[in-house]
């Protein structure tokens, strides 16, 4: 509700999203958690009503997610395709960066320590944006890891050891 | 009536204390800075500084987060009125008469009135939590499991159907929040559930890393390049921000009105304060003499809703507190906080925690004081924050996440967990899933399925105990009286919808309200 944006029929070109098969993929994706929390819950306990295991919720919260999502498909199947709003592009190195920028800085803060790590975290999460140049990316990250020494390491002393090995 | 008075006096010394005027004036400061910047909204502002209230005494973590959560309010009314970007969803309606207020060259004005609707909702919220709460609590009292789980549900059901977006959608992600908060070692037999085979989550999923997954990373995977920070935009003065006595007069009774519809809202566990705003504006334009000035810079279309969202917030804190039953994700977060102290929210946090929930009470007072004095001379820099490109505050924000969240426990493992929930967040996001509901159900899943137990455990079995007992057949009919409404409604529209199919557009709901792109 919040970009309410009124398409009209500006451009054909632009791709809009199919909220029709978007709903159905959705319903038909909490179907499956939902039936993936039933095929573990039944591992466990579940128990009777007046004895209750541990399986006993997990299953049915389960089942009423599972139920959800076939009314979500459902509902989409019966209701006309709409267009949604306009399709974006997708932006997979930029999403690469951002989700790397994690991976490095739990590996990095394994076998490296607090300052390789938090470098790593913002120069890479910063090449994700095409408007970042490598200069610019690792002047923010040089300014950025002083500044989380100062705060984490120096004022706050968090227990991170600015370099450790292995 | 005078005991509340007394009380207040009493919370008024406790807030006073240098200490913990120190921590609220921090948590207004930093909210009402984080509120400003484009894409944050007090989810990733509270849940980043979470971890930082781990070591803090009770009092003033709380009064700091409860500041942080108002102050970004502040902030984010700064936004939306000036450069059209609804920072945090409650915004989106301010946005719509703000922003071409600002057009007109009086943003000043639209902020002023902000301010003071702001301000004036916040002082009613508070005076009725001094006074509703120890109702409350009388009536809290005789709560059994029963009962709880009875207003657990309804509370969850309001959250899940009264979100934005799809009805269906927000159930889903409500049960999708109670599957998450299964994860962990079950209370009663000691069985490991839905561990994957990490050890670690035997404790259960970090709620901070959760929250910072979703409204954190899963934010930025959608908006990176494609969240664009507007050049230009007003320059405002202070002297441009107060209101002439006719504007004053305009903008009287939309606050009034604004302020009762966010105090009924907040009373009821679950409703968002989106939807709180929405109605505020709907009223405003329904009961308004000429209509069609609404979208085009009305005053009534600023002071409502933010004076809504508001007054909304402050009694947010009444059913959170006295109940603990958060009203929605951001209260989960701070019941979230008071566990995490080792306080059990509920009827007898009023009398055993005396000094925190008064001082609270009192340093809302104290805080939106400061907020006032604190925007009015620093709302050019403000303006200047608003600017601050996104390729910058993303990156910054991902060190901030990271750090924060392995502040926690300290240990790696929980920034793999933001990493797991940022991207189902993102997928979520992506297939137009509501995700704040997630962390209601998140925060009350363990305590739903406890009180269920419980009562179903003492009546052997038998499910009728949630009908016979009067105050909780109560909460389940207004439960079954919400599904029939939104079952009706979509009918309703489904009906409609097929008598005027030739529609020439469709207005779209966003799934979130930082995703747009070139405001």
């Amino acid at each position: 509700m919040s970009s309410q944006t009124a398409q009209t029929e500006e451009g054909g070109a632009i791709d809009y999203v199919n909220t029709k098969r978007r709903d159905y993929y959705s319903g038909m994706l909490m179907l499956l958690v939902g039936l993936g929390a039933i095929y573990d819950g039944v591992r466990y306990n579940i128990g009777s009503l007046s004895q209750m295991g541990s399986g006993f919720f997990p299953v049915a919260v389960g089942a009423a997610l599972a139920c959800t999502g076939i009314a979500i498909a459902l509902v989409a199947k019966c209701t006309p395709a709409q267009q949604g709003e306009r399709k974006l592009p997708p932006e997979g190195k930029a999403w690469c960066f951002i989700l790397g920028s994690l991976v490095a800085f739990i590996v990095l803060g394994h076998y490296g320590g607090l300052l390789p790590a938090t470098f790593a975290v913002v120069f890479i999460s910063a090449l994700g944006d095409r408007q970042n140049t490598v200069w610019r990316a690792l002047l923010l990250a040089v300014a950025m890891t002083g500044l989380c020494v100062a705060v984490f390491w120096w004022a706050l002393s968090l227990q991170f050891p600015l370099f450790q090995w292995g | 009536m005078t005991q509340s008075l007394l009380d207040l006096w009493y919370g008024f010394g406790v807030a006073l204390e240098p200490h913990n005027l120190a921590w609220s004036f921090f948590g207004v400061v930093v909210g009402n800075l984080i509120g400003v910047l484009p894409g944050m909204g007090p989810l990733s502002a509270i849940s980043m500084l979470l971890p930082l209230t781990y070591t803090m005494h009770p009092v003033p973590a709380i009064m700091m987060l409860a500041g942080i959560f108002y102050g970004s309010q502040y902030g984010g009314a700064i936004g939306a009125i000036l450069l059209n970007l609804p920072c945090h969803p409650p915004h989106a309606v301010t946005c719509l008469d703000g922003y071409p207020l600002t057009r007109q060259g009086k943003g000043g004005t639209a902020l002023g009135i902000a301010m003071i609707s702001s301000f004036f909702a916040a002082s009613c919220g508070i005076a009725l939590m001094v006074f509703a709460s120890p109702l409350l609590v009388s009536v809290a009292f005789k709560f059994g499991p029963a009962e709880l789980f009875s207003i657990m549900l309804l509370g969850l059901l309001a959250g899940g159907t009264m979100s934005r977006g799809p009805v269906l959608k927000g159930v889903a992600m409500t049960l999708f929040g109670l599957l998450i908060g299964i994860v962990g070692t079950d209370v009663n037999t000691g069985t490991m559930r839905f561990t994957f085979g990490f050890a670690r989550l035997g404790d259960g999923v970090e709620i901070v890393a959760l929250a910072l997954g979703l409204f954190g990373v899963a934010d930025f995977l959608r908006n990176v390049n494609r969240l664009q920070v507007v050049s230009g935009g007003a320059r405002v003065r202070l002297r441009d921000m107060r209101p002439s006595r006719k504007e004053l007069k305009q903008a009287f009774w939309p606050m009034v009105r604004g302020t009762s519809i966010g105090a009924l809202f907040g009373g009821m566990p679950g409703t968002g304060s989106t939807i709180t705003t929405f109605i505020a504006y709907a009223l405003e334009q329904k009961i308004s003499r000429n209509p069609k000035k609404f979208g085009q810079g009305a005053i009534e279309g600023v002071a409502a809703p933010e004076a809504a969202s508001h007054s909304k917030t402050q009694v947010d804190f009444i059913p959170t507190m006295s109940l603990g039953i958060p009203g929605d994700a951001v209260m989960a977060l701070i019941l979230g906080a008071l566990m995490i102290q080792g306080i059990q929210p509920g009827p007898q946090l009023i009398t055993d925690h005396a000094d925190l929930f008064w001082g609270l009470v009192a340093s809302f007072w104290v805080g939106n004081i400061l907020l006032i004095l604190l925007n009015v001379p620093l709302i050019g820099i403000w303006v200047k924050f608003l600017r601050m490109p996104y390729r910058y505050l993303f990156p910054s924000a991902l060190l901030f996440i990271a750090v924060g969240v392995y502040s926690t426990n300290n240990s790696l493992f929980e920034v793999g967990e933001v990493l797991a929930f940022g991207v189902i967040g993102a997928v979520l996001l992506a297939l137009e899933f509501p995700v704040a509901p997630i962390l209601l159900g998140f925060v009350l899943g363990p305590m739903v399925e406890d009180n269920f137990r419980r009562a179903v455990l003492l009546s052997r079995g038998d499910l009728g105990v949630f009908i016979q007992r009067p105050i909780s057949a109560v909460f389940i009919s207004a439960s079954a009286l919400l599904i029939l409404l939104q079952v009706g409604f979509a009918i309703r529209g489904a009906v409609r919808r097929r008598r005027a199919r030739p529609k020439k557009f469709r207005m779209t709901g966003s799934s979130h309200a930082t995703s747009q792109d070139n405001v």
